[in-house]
């Protein structure tokens, strides 16, 4: 219960940024429409980009961004990036590795993590740091807002393990916004600290460098307030940073996809179960329906 | 329950002294055998549709009640915990807010098939004013079972909307604080709201009964709106003429379901609910769900003082003002012809009824400014217009088109020019 208060509590606080940022109101770009494994209703997750926006993920957004609807266990998951059917060569046959607590790569990820968690309190009354396992929800880069704050010039990064469905369009304006970083139009001050970007949804018009404004302080006729708006996230993708065992292109674009790919998965894991429950229902409805209609048929023939 | 003779022969030993005792098989007996209109088109089945819909929202709602926590620290990760780990959560969760969708889609069509027939007429009245207390009851159920997620979206919604009680004079302050349990929406608000959406299905359910055995009494209204004159000729029993057409519309009422809660199941909702409430950010736009669009329009399509009313207690009266005066509606209407069949000019005026909800339904879910507020003051206006106006002075001022003698001659012989003049948003056969 200790653990779901502390989610509860910084799932809370840690959108009250992003939040503030909306409530500005501004115009931000449409945002780019990506062809996603996942789209459409017999849309699965592509398990290959899901392993690497998990590695994405660890290697660069777990730094201030927690998952904590997540634990490792769900990683191993049916439908999961990491789920096993059957265990890899030397692994006695006493393991279930279809099991997420007993999956070895699971466990490896889960016990190698950047951070480890607070457990406890042991025989002495003190709370103790251990290396987690599977069960163990996925430790966030801070343990409250208030660090959080003070690491990142006041801002507060959001959970992300709900970020595809808490905006609209949600993985289209994720990977936009992670692939999407300009540099800051010419007629903008960006204060240090922040940063600009097209999709982010801002109010620039109070950033405008004062030879555009007039003696109100409003945008001179024919200067165009921007698109989007500054967040205090630097640009966190650059080509080439992580290095990708299969082959795929190390690029800005293809790392922001499978990250997205990864964050979709992570708010929404019972998709495919979703997707495939519901072919198999409505073969059975549009089966029942013809039926029921035949028998209306039949039934009514008699009655005028 | 109603009010045709039985036919039912108890025949063996047990089931006569039961039906001594309790007679429960006549009682679904006579209800199955009940004589129905056999006229009755596909707009008729959404009772049916209806029925199901609050026992499939019961289901699946107790079902979530056993791993939801009505806590301000701990609802929102509860129900992430029923959408990750509860087996078939995911399907309890989805089929329950897109089934609440559903529920109001279908009362929207129940609704406006009885204005269109007439079947809040005499002798019907307690049947309509009953199914107003159903919607009143279906739309606090629904408000409060949109708090439990405890969203963005949960939390200001629920503020905005309790604090419009704070408009009614002297006791507003007062009412509003008993709905919050406190000074703002707080913890005691989630308790008292989970108590409540608990608690008012089966209210729905027992108004559902009393509306059921209202229209047993005075039988189902039918398209042409003419009373039944011979049994034998006009009707047919419930069983199977009605289940089985009721059914098949069930099951495509379920198709409709399923592809929303397989395929799309945030498509009604909002992103904002997907971030925890926190009261100390608003979010950019406060908007509450579809269903409720068209009244949000007209509470905040009042944006002048009216003498001592403000604007604020002069929205908030003509949002109830719009369901109050739908129990008064019986009343109102003054014309003697039930169905708008052959009523050529009402049926004109009934569908810019039907295009002014939905107009103010797409302006609710508008920023209230501008253009948009000029046209939801004219949309207001229209509907209440419809009720106060137009319908009292239009059952003494047209004239009717000729009836069929009979349910029987009606089926029998094509119906007057209704297919020809109708235009696609009136009910058609």
């Amino acid at each position: 219960m200790k653990h779901a208060r502390l989610i509860a509590l910084s799932v809370c606080t840690s959108f009250a940024a992003i939040g503030a940022a909306d409530a500005a109101g501004g115009e931000a770009k449409d945002v780019k429409h990506h062809h996603w494994h996942f789209a459409g209703p017999l849309g699965t997750f592509d398990n290959d980009a899901l392993q690497r926006g998990f590695q994405v993920y660890e290697t660069v957004c777990s730094s201030c961004h927690g998952v904590e609807l997540l634990s490792f266990r769900n990683l191993g998951q049916k439908g999961g990036p990491f789920h096993l059917d059957g265990c890899p060569a030397g692994i006695p046959d006493s393991v279930d590795c279809s099991n997420p607590n007993e999956n070895p790569v699971v466990k490896a990820i889960a016990a190698n993590y950047k951070f480890q968690v607070t457990d406890g309190p042991d025989e002495y009354g003190e709370m103790f740091q251990r290396a987690a396992l599977p069960s163990d929800r996925i430790p966030s880069p801070y343990p409250n807002e208030q660090i959080a704050r003070l690491a990142n010039n006041n801002a507060l990064p959001p959970d992300l393990s709900l970020i595809t469905k808490a905006r609209h369009h949600g993985p289209d304006y994720v990977y936009s916004l992670l692939a999407g970083y300009e540099d800051a139009p010419s007629t903008i001050e960006v204060s240090p600290g922040l940063n600009y970007n097209p999709y982010f949804h801002g109010d620039l018009s109070q950033n405008l460098k004062p030879e555009y404004l007039d003696e109100h302080g409003h945008a001179r006729e024919g200067v165009d307030v921007p698109l989007g708006g500054l967040l205090a996230m630097a640009p966190p993708l650059s080509d080439g940073m992580i290095e990708y065992t299969d082959g795929s292109p190390q690029t800005v674009e293809q790392y922001a996809a499978d990250v997205t790919e990864f964050l979709m998965w992570a708010a929404e894991p019972k998709m495919e179960a979703r997707k495939s429950l519901g072919f198999v229902t409505l073969v059975y409805l549009f089966i029942l329906a013809g039926l029921l209609y035949w028998s209306y048929r039949k039934i009514w023939s008699d009655a005028h | 329950m109603s009010g045709h003779p039985s036919t039912y022969n108890p025949s063996t030993g047990l089931e006569k002294w039961l039906d001594k005792r309790l007679p429960i098989i006549r009682f679904g007996a006579d209800f199955m055998d009940f004589p129905t209109p056999k006229n009755l088109n596909y707009w008729w089945t959404f009772g049916g549709i209806l029925t199901v819909c609050l026992v499939l929202q019961i289901i699946t709602g107790v079902v979530l009640g056993m791993h939801y926590t009505p806590h301000v620290d701990y609802a929102f990760a509860s129900v992430e915990h029923i959408m990750r780990d509860v087996n078939y959560g995911w399907l309890m969760r989805y089929l329950h807010s897109n089934g609440a969708s559903m529920f109001f889609l279908a009362v929207y069509i129940h609704m406006f098939r009885g204005l269109y027939y007439g079947s809040y007429k005499a002798p019907r009245e307690m049947s309509w004013i009953l199914g107003v207390i159903i919607f009143l009851l279906m739309m606090a159920t629904a408000f409060m079972g949109y708090v439990l997620p405890w969203g963005q979206m949960s939390y200001w919604g629920a503020t905005v909307i309790t604090n419009l009680f704070s408009a009614i004079p002297f006791v507003g302050e007062s009412i509003r604080t008993l709905l919050w349990g406190g000074f703002s929406v707080d913890n005691p608000t989630l308790n008292r709201f989970f108590s409540l959406h608990y608690l008012l299905p089966f209210a729905i359910f027992g108004v559902v009964a009393l509306h059921i055995w209202a229209f047993h009494t005075s039988g189902n209204n039918n398209p042409t709106g003419v009373d039944v004159k011979d049994v034998k000729k006009d009707t047919l029993p419930f069983h199977p003429y009605f289940t089985v057409k009721d059914g098949f519309a069930i099951v495509l009422f379920f198709i409709l379901l399923a592809a929303f809660v397989f395929y799309n199941p945030n498509a009604l909702g909002h992103a904002d609910n997907y971030i925890e409430a926190n009261p100390l950010v608003t979010p950019a736009s406060i908007v509450p769900e579809w269903y409720f669009l068209p009244f949000y329009a007209i509470l905040r399509a009042i944006t002048f003082d009216l003498g001592p009313i403000t604007a604020k207690l002069g929205g908030v009266i003509a949002m109830f003002g719009s369901i109050m005066v739908l129990f008064v509606l019986p009343w109102l209407d003054t014309s003697k012809v039930r169905s708008m069949r052959y009523r050529p000019v009402a049926r004109l005026w009934f569908v810019l009824f039907v295009v002014a909800c939905l107009a103010l339904g797409w302006l609710g879910g508008k920023p209230a400014e501008g253009i948009y507020v000029m046209w939801a003051q004219i949309f207001t206006a229209y509907y209440f217009a419809f009720f106060l106006i137009i319908l009292p002075l239009l059952g003494l001022m047209e004239t009717p088109k000729p009836m069929p003698r009979s349910i029987a001659e009606a089926v029998t012989k094509p119906k007057p020019s209704e297919a020809t003049t109708a235009s696609n948003a009136v009910p058609a056969e």
